[in-house]
């Protein structure tokens, strides 16, 4: 594919829209749950607001922490950042679309996962300790779901790409309402919630040490180092949401067209605060699963997504 | 449901023909050390509990005082106060320890060795227990001549933790700082993988000598002290005090009196069980159950300001009296028990929430027995002891019902803490007919004393069983004031009820136990 400027603009926009957009995103999921609560709630801005005063703060490293722990925040914002820029978000004429591989947009996450849990062992406390062997038993289920979810996806298309995928659905949208696409989305789904940490998996608003999975992996950083990673964790959920939002539903998604990418910025930014919305209401319903049951979620997770990729098999023919 | 007693239905209405319900009888006996363990295992035999181990300090002596409490049963069997007092040589005070009969006196004897240096002899545990690390060694606080805090120092080096062994065995340190709200402790946890094998539990980091406090204040003086021993049992404490003061003084309140003092007991059980059902909803990420807990808890709070003018219920019970600016409307208190029944149902009807809480943490009957625990954790797990019963100071039958569970689960306590809400409800319903508010009170007295008194005061707190037991001296100043809330007694069971729990159901199962580290620490 051939560099285009308006795919480079839009690889830029994407960028700069994900970044600026992922706190907004969790602001506006903190002010519906908040709204739904009956609280007043800090406004949408809020984490914004966070985010500037942790900048401002002095950065403190623990005693006997090494560069493992100074070096791991940049991994998880610099993924982030990376997969915005490659993935069909708005455009689907990135430059770097020929990085925009599933298997390494699905690499890229988990690099960024496993040096916060390097970071966490470093600290030579126990909850870090605890926090990234939880991530990581989260992990470990988590990665190969929306490997073989997404493969499923791929199957009719016939190539990895996330653009060729999404592409594809624009050019077929009567592709997209098949069994695979339900199964596949419901296992998406599924492990969106548990990667972003969000409620029955992990609850991104306790305070219980005890019970966290990923704040306590970080809970050394301080100042900056944790603006950093707030950010960064931000950004997932935004990329993981826009991802599943335009695997089944592309359409807004420009190809090589600047006049259109305001509108595809407008689209992307309005299903990922709907898709947001929904999660963060759906959690006001929800408890926190015990701990031990979150793999038996995650597994069932994997089922469906093997069923998915199966059926892609069986129905590729029809 | 238990029934709260034998009283038949048909209770005539005419004068009572029962004797007074509020009139124990008391025994005070002076014992030598030797037949000390003796005398106490006669005792626990015949159904009493250890109540209350608390040392003092004489002009000639040391003096423990051990008092031992049994239910009233009905009419013929009344409540019974039974105080052994024994005299130890000051130069060299040792003392039998009970600690193979009752497992609570072997904390009360740890704890008058710290505070007092009074050693209980073949202790199976003489560890420290109050003393942190940076007391010095020697230095015992509560005696006369310990003058001034010395500096501290690191005479001990840390706590001996027992350390648990094994492959794959490791350690967890929470706290004394903690990253919510709540007051210092620490914990340290021996865990394989997410599974707790051992939990200890270190406490007394608030520990501010409350008791000393107490010493050389007249009973008005110190009221204010009794009301904030913890936060929220303003009114448990302010009234076992008071009801301690009057015991040693004589002073008869009138029944009025007593059942306004009644009310505001239960106004603190409802907002204090209604914050807990929650805060438990809140320890499971089910933050809506909790957010319509707190408007309840809310509403409550503003009840208990019309009745008092303080939202913590504090200057509702003064010496001699009570204060009650508006009878809470019982109209009112049934709407909110429909209300909190209803998110009790919507709570255990989320299958989550009720998997959470199903079978987390049981607490065998046989330990709760074991370790003399006391409120909704003893009845959550079917011991269904309740002072408002067994020592009442004033008589809520029939409206008193003192429900218990038997699983003493997560499960339970919250259920337990559901229906009591409900029996508090039906309590202050039946208090509140035909009450007129007012400020009533006996105080001062006529007439101070002319020698040295002592008296005990046992009030069925939120959280359990209250005993308080001052001495005054000629005149009326306090010489000395034991405090005992129920969570001394109930703390050594959270982590017998935690062991083969998860290390993330931690905060959930210590809410469910909810107690008080200033009440502990003192």
């Amino acid at each position: 594919m051939s560099v285009t400027v308006a795919g480079s603009v839009g690889a830029a926009a994407q960028v700069v829209l994900v970044g600026a957009g992922a706190p907004l995103l969790v602001g506006l999921m903190r002010q519906v749950r908040a709204r739904l609560e009956g609280r007043a709630g800090a406004g949408v801005l809020q984490p914004w607001r966070d985010l500037r005063k942790l900048m401002r703060k002095q950065p403190i490293t623990p005693d006997g922490t090494g560069p493992v722990f100074r070096v791991a925040p940049l991994l998880p914002a610099a993924t982030a950042l990376v997969i915005a820029a490659v993935i069909p978000i708005a455009t689907t004429a990135s430059p770097l679309d020929g990085a925009a591989d599933l298997f390494a947009v699905t690499a890229l996450l988990a690099l960024g996962t496993v040096a916060l849990a390097l970071a966490g062992l470093d600290t030579g406390t126990a909850f870090g300790g605890m926090g990234a062997s939880r991530e990581t038993t989260v992990m470990a289920l988590v990665e190969p779901t929306i490997l073989v979810s997404v493969f499923a996806l791929s199957v009719r298309v016939g190539s990895t790409n996330l653009g060729a995928i999404v592409t594809s659905t624009l050019h077929e949208p009567q592709r997209v309402i098949s069994p695979v696409s339900l199964l596949a989305a419901i296992a998406l789904a599924v492990v969106t919630i548990a990667e972003t940490g969000r409620i029955p998996v992990d609850n991104p608003a306790t305070h219980l040490e005890l019970t966290m999975v990923h704040e306590a992996m970080v809970l050394e950083y301080s100042g900056p180092d944790l603006a950093l990673v707030e950010w960064a964790s931000a950004m997932r959920l935004t990329l993981l949401l826009g991802l599943v939002a335009n695997l089944f539903a592309p359409w807004g998604v420009t190809g090589a067209s600047m006049a259109m990418l305001p509108l595809a910025v407008a689209a992307y930014a309005a299903k990922v605060a709907v898709l947001g919305g929904v999660l963060a209401a759906g959690e006001v319903f929800m408890a926190k699963l015990r701990m031990f049951r979150v793999p038996e979620l995650l597994a069932g997770s994997f089922v469906l997504a093997l069923l998915a990729v199966a059926a892609s098999f069986f129905l590729v023919g029809t | 449901m238990n029934s709260p007693d034998d009283t038949p239905p048909d209770r005539p209405a005419g004068p009572p023909v029962d004797p007074p319900i509020d009139r124990p009888e008391r025994v005070a006996a002076e014992v030598d050390t030797r037949v000390l363990p003796d005398r106490a295992a006669a005792l626990l035999g015949d159904g009493f509990r250890l109540a209350l181990a608390a040392a003092h300090q004489d002009p000639d002596a040391l003096r423990v005082v051990y008092l031992f409490t049994k239910a009233r049963h009905g009419r013929d069997d009344p409540e019974r106060r039974t105080e052994l007092h024994v005299r130890l040589d000051p130069a060299d005070p040792v003392l039998p320890s009970l600690a193979r009969l009752s497992f609570p006196a072997g904390r009360f004897e740890r704890e008058m060795h710290d505070l007092y240096g009074i050693v209980p002899q073949d202790h199976p545990l003489p560890r420290r227990l109050v003393r942190h690390h940076h007391w010095p060694r020697g230095w015992y606080p509560m005696r006369d001549d310990a003058g001034a805090p010395p500096r501290f120092g690191d005479p001990e080096g840390p706590y001996p933790f027992v350390q648990v062994e094994g492959p794959g065995v490791y350690e967890i340190p929470v706290g004394p700082v903690h990253a919510g709200m709540i007051e210092p402790g620490h914990f340290r946890f021996s865990v394989v993988g997410e599974t707790i094998l051992k939990l200890k539990a270190r406490l007394w980091y608030v520990h501010k000598g409350l008791e000393k406090l107490f010493q050389g204040r007249s009973p008005a003086a110190a009221l204010p002290i009794a009301e904030r021993v913890s936060g929220d049992t303003t009114v448990g404490h302010a009234l076992a005090f008071c009801l301690a003061v009057e015991d040693a003084l004589g002073l008869r309140v009138s029944p009025g009196v007593q059942r306004m003092r009644a009310i505001l007991l239960e106004l603190e059980r409802l907002y204090n069980h209604v914050t807990d059902l929650g805060a438990l909803c809140n320890d499971v990420g089910h933050s809506i159950l909790n957010a319509q807990f707190g408007r309840v808890r809310e509403q409550l709070l503003r009840l208990n300001a019309q009745a008092t003018g303080h939202r913590l219920l504090r200057g509702g019970v003064v010496l001699g009296g009570a204060v009650l600016r508006a009878v809470p409307d019982p109209d009112a208190l049934r709407a909110l028990e429909a209300d909190i029944a209803e998110l009790a149902d919507l709570a255990l009807g989320h299958t989550v929430v009720a998997d959470r809480f199903t079978g987390t943490a049981p607490l065998t009957a046989q330990a709760a027995r074991d370790l003399g625990t006391l409120g909704y954790v003893a009845r959550a797990s079917g011991i269904g002891a309740d002072a408002r019963r067994d020592h009442p100071f004033t008589d809520l039958r029939p409206a008193l019902t003192v429900p218990t569970a038997a699983t003493g689960d997560v499960l339970a306590r919250f259920q337990i803490r559901a229906r009591e809400i409900a029996a508090s409800i039906a309590v202050v319903s039946d208090l509140a007919f035909g009450m007129s508010p007012g400020a009533t009170s006996y105080w001062p007295p006529l007439t101070p004393p002319a020698e040295p008194a002592s008296g005990v005061g046992i009030v069925e707190g939120w959280r359990g069983t209250i005993v308080h037991r001052v001495e005054l001296a000629p005149g009326g100043t306090l010489t000395r004031t034991k405090i005992v809330d129920p969570s001394f007694f109930n703390w050594p069971a959270l982590p017998v009820a935690l062991a083969g729990a998860i290390v993330p159901d931690f905060p959930l199962v210590n809410k469910s136990f909810n107690l008080s580290y200033a009440g502990n620490d003192l």
